[in-house]
């Protein structure tokens, strides 16, 4: 606007000027004006034209209503699908790029009726599991309705079952996708591959460059780190719920439920139950059923009936066998039943195998070992038997159970390879929620006894009792290991003592203040802090001796992961009152060691600092008691290890003995520190505390030895 | 004029107007109608006839998979189910035949480091017929046909062996192929159908589940034993001096180590891009050095793939992608833990199968073996979480809880009861003599499950009625009266924690109770009384012995001492039959050897505990030459000396006895 003003006003000017040109100027501004008035007109009509074609994506859509493609018979058909492809060569990750949330985009194309020029239907418009599959993705975060901005496309076509689609027209419509550019990140989900005489391990329609999600691929055709390899998925699945059943022995050992299977296999089977009588149980169709029984949800046995899947909820072991295809949908009413599965199928790539261990849920058997199969089976213990059977149960649960299981596992297996340091871990893919729950993955699982060269950093927590902090410092700095001295001033009102009256120390000395008087403050990882060690002590522990310390350091170093500390505590369960109670008195055991004299790793400091669970930090601060509680919690919980108590030392200057007044405050604070175990166990949700009944003294600690030749005489007692 | 330039502008303007106040709305109109139209095609329409769509497949046409098919189509690239023949390995298990040696042929020093490990290795065999594996005597490491190591006319030779038969059941080894200038992946010579283990494995020429993609290593990669890790401390955040390092050209000496060394050793990320070939020495360098690999080699098929989850320990990058954002962002977004976690990692990867040839070699047999034998194969996890695959042993269990190991991983704890195992070389003929004791005092225990006596006496043990009565059930097993015995798999050890006990030894039940409550804490260790330490002797530059009275040690003696009995199978299936039967010889060092054991596999010390008396004895010369002997063996030390002792957390203190739970521990 601001341009065209600026145009008209010089426009006068140059009139009189030229009188034959401006009149030229004068043709082409109308003539502008006029177009631009037609093309507003034209406008008019337009929008109608978007409302009517947007119309079919309201809410209240049929699916026979979607715009018809008529394919013209020498459109173009894609290569066939390239064996060489892999993720670095037909993959184009530069359309992935950096994501912040490292989550690649999926778009989908919509859906449109393909048929050819005699206005034959190409395909099935889309069946009820491949719609499920396209909303579940359409409902997840991969969905994106940017084309320009997709990772990832998927057409619409549905080929999960390559019999129900006409292979050279799929191919075509496949090929006229605005974006199908070869085939490249395009996603395609396919469950039934080949067809007669010779069942092809994969899906037939040329597909050139495209991503294989499918169900049946064998070693050959499955391009590793290219193709997903997918279950065949179970309608039954959603018709029939089976209840969990907790693992256990079942009335039959091995049960085979497969219809219609190769001669050949039957004889294998028979012969197995024969051999084996009663725990062997082989089904087959029922060819004597009433009208109305749907077949497929019954089994026979000579004249027995037996329903169908809720049979395989009695068997410990159910056979998978391959038939014309590799990939098999029992196999999925398998897992739901929680039935260990054999796999008998030579070379089949099981679902998922790139991720899932399936080693943990199922038995593969060759073809060849059939007839072995009984004893290959028995020689396996019962304990873990019943963890396949959990397993079996929980890859169903997370993999198999709905379309949308199986459409998100593929496209986060996909975005794991596309980003690989947020990828999955094997424990996130593989264990189940109850081993997740119960395992402990220690952050400093790597054996290591670190040099002694390196020392420790002692770290004293101070107020303003400055005399017995100087007689800390003094005492502590005796120790022969120490290597650095960290005074952290918890005190803002009073500024610590003048440089030149702090003791003469061979060690640096750092005086940390701290903003606010917190206890967190104890823990925090200071940039001071270079050692892996940390020796944290109360500013009023004078009674322990160098060697003691040095001890205690020697200890830590052999046992780098724990808390290694003076002074022990122990956990108890009042069953009166039917909570976690503290205890002070000198026991037999021990489940924690005061802070007020323990060393550590400085990683802890992390986690205390940055990943303590809950509200648990700010709960500290707000009572000023019990940071030394919850950090026993969060070490036992993240190492799943105890606490070392060292030296026979129990006599401190401890809070419980610093009541001015006797009982009356000793109780409330025993009664405090109880408090802290429950609230803290109840934001763990579970007890992470272990206890045990020895500490830690020196290996010729009271024995009949010469004083001076043990390298740590001076252990005090009590 | 004046008035037809003022028509002329006011048809002007109004023109504009006009287009202005159309078009303007029509443009908002457009830009509303395409916000509604995104909110409308946000997702996947729900189709009101979707509970109408048709199935997929018929259910019928599910269960029953269209008919009966048998496939046995042949396909050219080998699987393990066409060109590998199981049947071989059934009667004997897994052996592996090396074809001798032959004069006229040298072969390089990487190519016989191979050889010799698997002759040493327990899968060896001299006897084709009973082989299940067969490895050439042709070197064929080196297949770049400039390189002076280059063996000419391997066809033929091949051809010539009655075994070779097309390069069934054979599995070859290579660390270079192709030449200059494009470095393909071809040997020169056929190979048939042969597994191939071999270096820079490009995805594509991989046979999955059938080659082995090995790493490359130097010719001065240590036989056996190897360096240990670099990595000594876990400092958080990590205290190096680099984030990202990379040297181009590998100088080992001379000009440019010392770079090479500083960055290896002062860097959090190495990139590791692929050299000549996909895979190059920086990346056992690397790992070596706890330095996180950055891959940058596109195709490149990892060692050991099949079992390793480097995802753990390993940055996968993409070169195309070299230098972009993701690579660096993913460097800096890692967390200080995870850092943490994969430097370790990277340390456990190496020292458990790249820090000596026998290692690579020994990791490529189990991996076979593991495909073959389908019930004794490791799960995935058992490979990628200390100690390791091929310490973990598939033969004993493939259940976690079965392991000292996994415990924590898998949620469980070790058997709350234990079986003591004592060995009798001495006829029993007096009441008084001490197994009698220990036997009474070992049963009273309440965690005792049985009690096992290892008979190893020539005369027959006594009758039933001679026995002491004890409320556990003994058994006597007759054993071959062989030390190596001590540690047999027996099956009638029922518990994780076995109590391995010596006829002379005198224990009192609260000193058993209270080593077995330790030993609950550390299942994976050996905890036991008697200690004794190692130490090195400068003057005459072995190891030496000693059972002193000292302020350390490094053994726990299986006179008196609790360990998990996963260990006897390690014992007697890990450790070679030469090592086994040089104890035997000697009637001696079996409690050495299984120290040895315990601390090569857990890097750690054994555990002591409080005892009231200790024996001495004399610290023969026999003694001293088993260590030196099996550190040889070992190839490095992997005694760890300990400074402490577990006592009761009341032992010896100052307060009444009635408070002490183990209060007989401290009667003199």
């Amino acid at each position: 606007m601001c341009a065209s003003a600026k145009y008209n006003t010089r426009g006068p000017a140059l009139i009189p000027r030229m009188k034959t040109k401006h009149r030229i100027y004068y043709i082409t501004l109308f003539s502008i004006v006029l177009l631009g008035l037609i093309a507003t007109g034209m406008f008019q009509f337009w929008p109608h034209s978007i409302e009517s074609s947007s119309d079919w994506t309201v809410e209240k859509r049929s699916v026979h209503d979607v715009p018809v493609v008529k394919l013209p018979p020498d459109s173009p058909i894609p290569e066939r699908g390239d064996l060489s492809c892999r993720m670095h060569t037909c993959f184009d990750v530069y359309r992935c790029g950096f994501n912040p949330k490292n989550k690649i985009k999926v778009y989908i194309y919509s859906l449109k009726k393909y048929v050819d020029e005699y206005g034959m239907l190409v395909s099935n418009t889309i069946s009820r599991e491949y719609n499920e599959l396209l909303t579940a993705i359409s409902d997840s975060d991969f969905y994106t309705d940017d084309v320009n901005r997709a990772c990832l496309f998927v057409p619409s076509i549905d080929v999960l079952n390559q019999n129900t689609l006409r292979i050279k027209e799929t191919a075509q419509a496949l090929a006229q996708l605005s974006r199908w550019d070869r085939g490249t990140n395009h996603l395609l989900f396919n469950m039934l591959p080949g067809g007669p005489p010779d069942y092809n391990t994969a899906l037939d329609v040329p597909r050139d460059r495209a991503l294989l999600a499918g169900g049946g691929f064998s070693t050959w055709t499955y391009r590793q780190g290219y193709d997903v390899s997918i279950p065949v998925y179970s309608p039954l699945s959603a018709e029939v719920e089976l209840p969990e059943r907790g693992p256990g022995p079942r009335r039959y050992f091995i049960l085979s439920s497969q219809m219609a299977l190769h001669p050949e296999y039957r004889s294998d089977l028979e012969a197995l139950q024969v051999e084996n009588r009663e725990s062997v149980l082989i089904l087959d169709k029922c060819t004597n059923l009433s009208e109305g029984v749907p077949s497929v949800r019954k089994r026979c046995h000579k004249n027995q009936v037996f329903d169908y899947p809720q049979v395989l909820q009695e068997a410990t072991f159910c056979i998978v066998l391959r038939g014309a295809r590799l990939g098999q949908a029992v196999l999925s009413d398998v897992l739901q039943a929680g039935c260990v599965p054999i796999v008998v199928a030579d070379s089949y790539v099981l679902p998922f195998s790139e991720v899932l261990d399936w080693k943990r849920a199922s038995v593969v058997i060759p073809e060849e070992k059939m007839p072995e199969m009984y004893s290959i089976l028995q020689s396996i213990p019962q304990r873990q038997i019943e963890e396949m059977q959990r397993q079996a149960r929980w890859f169903w649960e997370a993999y198999f159970r709905s379309m949308k299981a199986i459409a998100l596992a593929t496209l986060q297996i996909i975005n794991d390879r596309i980003y690989p340091y947020a990828a999955m871990s094997y424990e996130e893919w593989n264990d189940p929620p109850s081993v997740k729950w119960s395992s402990v993955s220690n952050p400093l699982f790597l054996p290591l006894i670190p040099p002694q060269s390196q020392g420790f950093t002692a770290i004293v927590l101070t107020y303003d009792r400055v005399e017995s902090l100087f007689r800390v410092i003094t005492e502590v700095s005796k120790v022969p290991s120490l290597s650095k001295l960290l005074v952290v001033w918890n005190n803002q009102n009073k500024n610590p003592p003048e440089d030149s009256l702090w003791p003469k120390i061979r060690v640096p000395l750092k005086v940390v203040k701290t903003t606010e008087n917190k206890l967190s403050n104890r823990f925090f990882p200071y940039d001071e802090i270079e050692t892996e060690a940390v020796l944290a002590i109360d500013d009023d522990i004078i009674m322990l001796t160098s060697d003691e310390l040095q001890f205690g350091y020697e200890v830590w170093r052999e046992f780098p992961d724990r808390l290694v500390g003076y002074p022990g505590r122990l956990h108890l369960w009042d069953h009166e009152m039917n909570k976690w109670k503290y205890e002070s008195e000198w026991t037999n055991e021990v489940s924690m060691v005061l802070t007020g004299a323990a060393f550590y790793h400085k990683y802890f400091n992390y986690l205390y600092t940055y990943k303590m669970p809950g509200d648990i930090k700010n709960w500290v601060d707000a009572h000023m008691n019990c940071e030394d509680i919850a950090m026993n919690f969060l070490v036992a919980n993240v190492t799943g290890k105890a606490v070392i108590k060292v030296t026979p030392r129990k006599k401190f200057k401890c809070p419980e003995c610093t009541a001015i007044d006797g009982l009356s405050l000793d109780q409330t604070h025993m009664v405090e520190r109880s408090e802290c175990i429950n609230k803290f166990a109840s934001v763990f949700g579970t007890m992470p505390l272990k206890v045990v009944e020895h500490r830690a003294d020196p290996v010729l600690y009271k024995d009949d030895f010469p004083e001076k030749l043990k390298s740590f005489p001076n252990i005090g007692s009590l | 004029m004046q008035t037809r330039k003022k028509y002329i502008f006011i048809t002007f303007f109004a023109s504009w107007l006009l287009l202005f106040f159309f078009g303007g709305d029509q443009i908002r109109r457009l830009a509303f109608l395409s916000r509604k139209k995104a909110t409308v095609l946000k997702n996947w329409p729900r189709w009101t006839d979707r509970s109408l769509l048709k199935s997929f497949a018929d259910p019928e046409e599910l269960q029953s998979d269209g008919g009966h098919h048998k496939q046995s189509a042949k396909h050219s690239r080998c699987r393990m189910e066409t060109c590998f023949d199981f049947s071989r390995c059934e009667k004997h298990g897994f052996k592996v035949f090396v074809y001798p040696m032959e004069r006229e042929d040298p072969v390089s020093e990487s190519y016989l480091k191979i050889i010799t490990s698997i002759e040493e290795s327990r899968y060896y065999t001299s006897n084709p017929e009973e082989a299940c594996l067969f490895i050439l005597n042709i070197d064929t490491l080196d297949r770049d046909h400039l390189s002076i190591q280059y063996v000419h006319n391997i066809n033929d030779k091949i051809q010539g062996f009655p075994l070779w038969n097309d390069g069934r059941n054979h599995l070859i080894f290579n660390l270079y192929s192709g030449t200059w200038p494009n470095y393909t992946e071809d040997l020169g010579f056929d190979i048939g159908q042969a597994i191939l283990a071999k270096a820079s494995f490009y995805v594509e020429n991989f046979r999955p589940g059938f080659d082995i993609s090995i790493p490359l290593f130097s010719k001065e990669h240590p036989q056996k034993g190897g360096e240990r890790g670099w990595l000594y401390q876990n400092s958080v955040p990590p205290k190096k001096k680099y984030m990202l390092a990379f040297k181009g050209k590998r100088y080992l000496t001379g000009i440019g180590s010392d770079t090479r060394n500083e960055l290896l050793h002062n860097s959090t990320f190495c990139i590791i891009p692929r050299g000549r070939r996909l895979g190059s020495f920086r990346f056992l360098e690397a790992l070596q050095a706890a330095c996180i690999p950055v891959l940058l080699s596109n195709g490149w098929e990892l060692p050991f793939s099949e079992v390793i989850d480097w995802s753990k320990s390993a940055i996968v990058g993409d070169e195309r992608l070299l230098l972009q954002v993701t690579q660096c962002h993913a460097a800096y977004e890692m967390a200080p833990c995870s850092i943490l976690a994969f430097q370790q990692q990277t340390q456990f990867l190496w020292e458990a199968y790249f820090s000596s040839v026998e290692k690579i070699v020994q990791t490529t047999l189990e991996i076979i073996k593991d495909r073959l034998f389908l019930r004794e194969s490791r799960p995935k996890f058992l490979w990628n979480t200390l100690p390791g695959g091929l310490l973990a042993l598939p033969e004993y269990s493939t259940h976690l809880g079965d392991f000292p190991f996994y415990h924590l991983q898998h949620g469980s704890s070790p058997s709350g009861k234990f079986t003591a195992f004592i060995r009798a070389v001495s006829p029993v003929v007096s009441l008084s003599q001490p197994i009698l004791k220990l036997i009474q005092a070992v049963s009273r225990s309440q965690h005792c499950a049985q009690i096992l006596v290892l008979w190893s006496c020539e005369k027959p043990p006594p009758p039933r009625g001679r026995w002491p009565q004890t409320a556990v059930p003994l058994t006597v097993i007759h054993g071959r009266r062989k030390v190596s015995d001590r540690f047999f798999p027996y099956s009638a050890i029922g518990t994780d924690a076995v109590l391995s006990l010596d006829e002379h030894t005198s224990l009192s039940t609260s000193e058993v109770d209270f080593a077995f409550v330790v030993w609950r804490s550390f299942p994976d260790r050996i905890v036991g009384f008697p200690m004794r330490s190692h130490f090195w002797d400068s003057s005459q530059s072995q190891w030496g012995y000693t059972s002193k009275w000292t302020n350390e040690f490094s053994m726990v003696l299986t006179a008196a001492a609790f360990h998990h009995r996963y260990y006897h199978s390690l014992f007697t299936n890990y450790l070679p039959a030469s090592l086994r039967s040089l104890i035997d010889q000697l009637s001696n060092c079996e409690d050495i050897l299984m120290n040895f054991l315990v601390s090569a596999v857990t890097k750690l010390p054994p555990i002591k505990v409080t005892q009231k008396k200790q024996h001495q004895e004399a610290a023969p010369q026999q003694r001293q030459d088993c260590l030196n002997r099996f550190a040889a063996w070992f190839g490095y030390m992997p005694l760890v000396h300990s400074q402490l002792r577990l006592d009761p957390v009341l032992f010896k203190d100052q307060v009444s006895v009635l408070r002490k739970k183990y209060r007989h521990l401290e009667k003199p």
